[in-house]
């Protein structure tokens, strides 16, 4: 009986403890957005959070990217053989990857490569008393740290997302063009004839940004609320990695069952 | 890092970002065809529009000239009615016939456009009289199937 107590008092803590949580986040959400005139007066600061959030995660986006469209050339042929429209090659590799492979997989790499790494500045900043220190000199932390992180990694992830589809592209082209031999001419006509660009493209680009929204808000709080202890840094950023992952997965079926209802 | 080295990074990495939304733009998508630039409307009935769907290409002679803008229900025929987004830049006679057809044995379906002799030319708000609705397999298979029994029929009525 007293196990049965403990174990749904314990539940009821962790749930209560998700939504303080849930709270406190949106409230940072809002305050970052309050914050970012500042930032965008001293653009040099966004400026070197570009680099760091978006230029430096571009190897591993492009190389993904060209693997991605590649595996996606071989396997796609391999099953539009079958019914012999292996002519539809580029419908398949650009549709797949406009709309979601693109956002998505480039929003994963980007949680892991780019989120984990603001988590664990800010944590760091935290757990050596940095954000305090800039708080005793009237320095708004919000407005000076966080603010220009996320507006850096904010307009990253819609280009690196375009990088990845555009390289994937390019990549089933190698493969189902260069190395396979599908006709080069249908596969860019049967492409350009099936991908719309406001209903394919212009919604992928609406997705990266919202995913890119997300991911930069959950690293940023994690990193900001971390405890201050190598401990606690080392968890937040293993949260963060993990949180974003499942949110960008999550928000991705609200907004496909928004956007692609087989109008 | 140097500020200026900074600078060139980022800005070479944004101009790539921008360079690749407009090759998704323009090459793989279909911007730079027919999207834009002026329309005009013009409905059209049907008996049944198979498996149409908004935004299926409209053609004359097999060159993509207007796009299917809205599809509806007249509730007082019992038709489907069928509104077509035509590029003004090309005109077609009043009795001009539209049919429904499908591209290749399992592609997509559009209206092709057979123009008429009329002098005068379709404007906007105009309606095609002479359409032809989409081939159900069901039913052609059925015709098919009906036809080879009235062969038989009259086949085997001498022999009685």
């Amino acid at each position: 009986m007293e196990a049965v107590i403990r174990s749904v008092r314990g539940l009821g803590h962790r749930i209560v403890n998700v939504v303080q949580r849930m709270g406190v986040a949106a409230r940072f959400f809002v305050l970052t957005l309050l914050h970012s005139g500042p930032s965008f007066r001293r653009f040099q600061l966004i400026l070197h959070e570009i680099y760091s959030a978006g230029v430096l995660s571009l190897i591993i986006i492009l190389v993904s990217g060209l693997f991605v469209g590649m595996v996606l050339g071989l396997q796609g042929y391999e099953t539009l053989q079958t019914y012999g429209s292996s002519d539809a090659l580029g419908i398949l590799v650009a549709l797949s990857l406009v709309r979601e492979l693109g956002p998505v997989v480039a929003a994963l790499l980007f949680a892991s490569r780019a989120g984990s790494a603001i988590t664990a500045e800010i944590g760091l900043m935290r757990a050596t008393e940095q954000i305090e220190a800039m708080e005793m000199m009237a320095v708004d932390p919000i407005a000076r740290v966080v603010a220009p992180r996320f507006w850096g990694a904010v307009i990253s992830m819609p280009l690196l997302a375009a990088l990845f589809s555009a390289m994937g592209i390019f990549g089933g082209y190698l493969v189902g063009v260069v190395m396979i031999g599908v006709d080069e001419g249908s596969f860019w006509s049967q492409m350009q004839a099936a991908v719309d660009v406001k209903n394919d493209i212009l919604n992928g680009v609406f997705k990266s940004f919202v995913f890119g929204v997300a991911v930069t808000v959950i690293a940023l709080f994690e990193g900001y609320d971390a405890p201050p202890t190598a401990e606690g840094v080392s968890r937040a950023t293993t949260r963060t990695v993990v949180t974003s992952s499942l949110a960008i997965l999550g928000l991705d079926f609200i907004l496909t069952a928004f956007m692609f209802r087989g109008v | 890092m140097q500020r200026a080295t900074l600078d060139i990074w980022v800005g070479a990495f944004v101009i790539a970002g921008l360079a690749a939304v407009l090759f998704l733009a323009l090459k793989v998508g279909n911007m730079a065809g027919f999207n834009t630039g002026q329309t005009y409307a013009v409905s059209a009935r049907f008996g049944n529009i198979g498996g149409l769907k908004r935004r299926a290409p409209v053609k004359s002679s097999g060159v993509v000239v207007g796009r299917v803008d809205d599809i509806g229900f007249d509730n007082q025929t019992y038709e489907a009615n069928v509104t077509l987004a035509l590029d003004s830049r090309y005109r077609f006679p009043a009795d001009t016939s539209a049919a429904i057809m499908t591209s290749g044995l399992l592609g997509e379906q559009y209206i092709a456009l057979e123009a008429g002799g009329d002098k005068k030319m379709l404007k906007d708000g105009d309606k095609l009289k002479l359409t032809q609705g989409a081939v159900v397999l069901e039913n052609l298979i059925g015709q098919f199937l009906y036809n080879k029994a009235g062969e038989k029929g009259t086949e085997e009525k001498p022999a009685q």
